[in-house]
């Protein structure tokens, strides 16, 4: 399909061709998700909404409700009180949610729909009914991309949940980034394991994640209750995972509560792990149990033992911000080059890590925020790569250029069981470095000459 | 049927012009609608003797898409249509997009058809061009022919350099041109040679000077154009003489905008002449 791309690269400026990034409203959805009892609704045209519904559906293969104002005509001339009033009315009475996560679209934004006015108006004549809850955030997607969309939802919550009452509880909030069920469900594991208490928001795992029981839940077991959200005011600390997913609603947290903000970068390969695992440990004053490390000891264990298969090897990735800088570092670990770095999200921070991280040991690589999968390939054609690391959408480029591949990111949209396995923490790392052995040893033996045709590697 | 849409400065005088000279129009026996395209929605008062008409958008939401011509369009003085665009209240919402669907619908409607055999149709748009939505009116052959109303106060010059701008940005395209401009006095010095200069300078004509009288004011107070309110008056007859100028113009152009210079210095000759 890909077919017509072409070595030669030529300058644009305006134009993205095979976009590594899409819409504001589904980071947002995805955040509102990880509240407990939360039904995130979507303030613009049903278009908007039903797009972003269907693509956390694909990714995640579990149903993924939101409501919308449904935006006529008259909305948009007349603003959209009247509709979200209306929307608000209803999705109470109707699907019963403990709060309501209104996130504004395109449209909204544009005329300028005022959402936290609409809100106390709303709750002013008895819309809202009393211990329930309705917060916002604006997610225009002509700004940032998902990423920022995630970002603002959960700095809403902040906004709108977290106090302080000045009686400090012995607690960690934990403020994940844009990262699977699986991963929310490993960061916690972890800090269980070290025996920290955390207050992790927004946290999709037992919501997108789980079990087949026989009865449909509209609002599944999982998700950070309004309580946990509020007493994340009174924690010791906070760590944020990832700049562009984390930094805002931590800073946010700062400022308004006083509690003291670690940034960290995700969590994924050794060193980023150490430093999570280290700030868990700092904060709650415990020591490291034997068993994380064991589990770093076999991580350690099998990087050394299948390091020839890794060392050297050019890599592409395309993913977003977070991701790609964290995985970048992974990759290092295992003495990978990554050659060609793209994300599709905007922000300086982007290339300014990718150089501190690139420039010692890859001067030659190329980094590029705003970019986009079409570039990445004509990068690829002009000097190939080992291996394609990317969302789903990278499938088309490794088919065309006969290039390993592996699913990382959202959305992964044509496989299914990614949500199980983590790729943050130690057992992240393991789960990385199998998924890229088995896309190396399995081009290998496809194609290779019959005499290296082997039984055991 | 002529296309016709007059932009000025907020609080120029444009609805009031339009009115009265649309008075002038259907006098002569011409059929014209008058489309206000202001979300105060009233730039039909004087032709209908009151605020008394609905406008397509309150329609629209009321009714929602089940829309009657009939009930957004009225009919006032000689038989002259009238529609209100409408809008938002102040603060919320999107008056431009209210423009868009307010013509669009008109244009459903059928209210341009040929057998409502309209000689003209008048667009009175609210102040700037501040939108996409506001140059509705001149976008895609709706309006053919663009009047701007201005005075010799350097405010409205500017307003009336800007409007041709976006003029000039949609004549590249499609077939607006400018008609010219139509001076309503202010009083100011030297205010119709500055004019003529200005509109010389733009490439096109000053149509008509409407002197200051008062009354204008006499006849909107009593809710009437000043032909209607007082026929004999002079006042009527030089309306009566735009609109002639107007049916008769041929002059069509593509506006050429000054520089900022350019017009301090047209401000700086005229402005100060005889001080």
């Amino acid at each position: 399909m890909l077919d017509g791309t072409t070595a030669e690269i030529v300058e644009r400026k305006a134009l993205r061709i095979n976009a590594a990034k899409t819409c504001q409203p589904i980071g947002a959805m995805y955040a509102a998700l990880g509240i407990h009892g939360c039904m995130p609704h979507s303030h613009g045209s049903q278009g908007c909404c039903s797009y972003h519904r269907s693509h956390l559906t694909r990714h995640f293969k579990e149903p993924v409700m939101a409501t919308t104002s449904s935006f006529t005509e008259g909305a948009s001339v007349f603003g959209g009180l009247a509709n979200l009033t209306q929307a608000l009315r209803n999705i109470f009475s109707i699907y019963n949610p403990e709060i309501v996560a209104v996130h504004t679209t395109c449209l909204s934004e544009v005329i300028g729909d005022d959402i936290p006015t609409m809100i106390r108006k709303a709750k002013e004549e008895g819309s809202i009914p009393e211990g329930k809850m309705v917060i916002h955030a604006n997610t225009p997607s002509f700004v940032g991309s998902h990423v920022y969309g995630f970002s603002n939802m959960v700095m809403g919550m902040v906004n709108y949940l977290s106090e302080k009452t000045g009686n400090t509880l012995n607690q960690i909030n934990v403020i994940p980034g844009f990262v699977e069920p699986a991963d929310m469900r490993e960061i916690k594991r972890l800090a269980k394991e070290m025996g920290v208490k955390i207050v992790m928001f927004p946290d999709t795992s037992n919501v997108l994640d789980g079990p087949l029981t026989g009865q449909y839940k509209m609002y599944p077991e999982g998700g950070a209750t309004m309580a946990q959200i509020k007493s994340a005011g009174d924690s010791i600390a906070t760590i944020a995972l990832g700049h562009f997913a984390s930094h805002v609603p931590a800073a946010t947290l700062e400022q308004k509560c006083n509690v003291p903000a670690s940034f960290l970068e995700l969590p994924i390969g050794v060193q980023a792990t150490d430093r999570f695992v280290s700030a868990l440990r700092g904060y709650a004053g415990v020591d490291i149990p034997a068993s994380v490390e064991l589990e770093r000891g076999r991580l350690i264990d099998l990087m050394s033992d299948l390091h020839q298969y890794f060392h050297g090897k050019r890599v592409a990735i395309s993913g977003d911000p977070d991701h790609v800088i964290a995985l970048t570092r992974f990759l290092l670990e295992l003495e990978m080059k990554p050659v060609y770095c793209i994300t599709g999200s905007p922000g300086n921070q982007f290339e300014k890590r990718m150089h501190e991280l690139l420039d010692p040991v890859v001067p030659n690589a190329k980094i590029k925020q705003c970019g986009d999968n079409f570039e990445l390939h004509q990068w690829m054609k002009n000097e190939p790569v080992d291996l394609l690391i990317s969302n789903t959408y990278g499938k088309y480029i490794a088919r065309v250029e006969n290039v390993p591949f592996v699913r990382f990111g959202f959305p992964i949209l044509d496989r299914a069981a990614h949500r199980f396995y983590p790729t943050l923490g130690y057992m992240g790392a393991v789960n990385l470095i199998n998924q890229m052995l088995n896309a190396f040893l399995d081009k290998k033996d496809r194609e290779c000459a019959e005499e290296w045709f082997e039984l055991v590697q | 049927m002529r296309k016709v849409a007059i932009y000025g400065k907020g609080g120029i005088g444009k609805s009031t012009t339009t009115q009265n000279t649309v008075a002038g129009l259907v006098e002569m026996g011409k059929k014209v609608m008058v489309v206000g395209c202001d979300p105060k929605a009233d730039s039909t008062r004087l032709l209908l003797g009151g605020l008394a008409q609905r406008s397509v958008l309150d329609t629209l939401r009321e009714e929602g898409e089940d829309v009657e011509l009939a009930d957004i369009r009225s009919k006032g003085f000689c038989s002259s249509l009238c529609v209100e665009s409408g809008g938002p209240e102040p603060g919320v919402g999107c008056a431009g997009r209210g423009i868009i669907t307010s013509i669009n619908m008109l244009e459903q409607l059928g209210a341009y058809d040929e057998d409502e055999k309209l000689d003209y149709v008048f667009y009175d748009v609210l102040g700037d061009v501040v939108c996409g939505g506001f140059a509705m009116p001149i976008r895609e052959g709706k309006a053919e022919e663009i009047y701007i109303v201005c005075s010799g106060e350097m405010m409205a010059m500017y307003a009336a350099n800007n409007i041709c701008k976006g003029i000039q940005k949609y004549a590249e395209t499609g077939v607006v041109r400018l008609g010219g401009l139509i001076c309503n006095s202010r009083k100011v010095d030297n205010e119709r040679q500055m004019i003529e200069k200005f509109a010389e300078k733009l490439g096109t004509q000053m149509i008509h000077f409407v002197p200051r009288e008062n009354d204008v004011q006499r006849a909107e107070i009593q809710r009437k154009t000043v032909i209607e309110w007082n026929p004999k008056c002079a006042q009527a007859d030089e309306y009566r003489t735009l609109a002639r100028a107007i049916d008769q113009n041929k002059l069509f152009v593509k506006p050429k905008p000054l520089s900022i210079q350019e017009l301090e210095n047209l401000l700086m000759e005229y402005g100060l002449l005889g001080a």
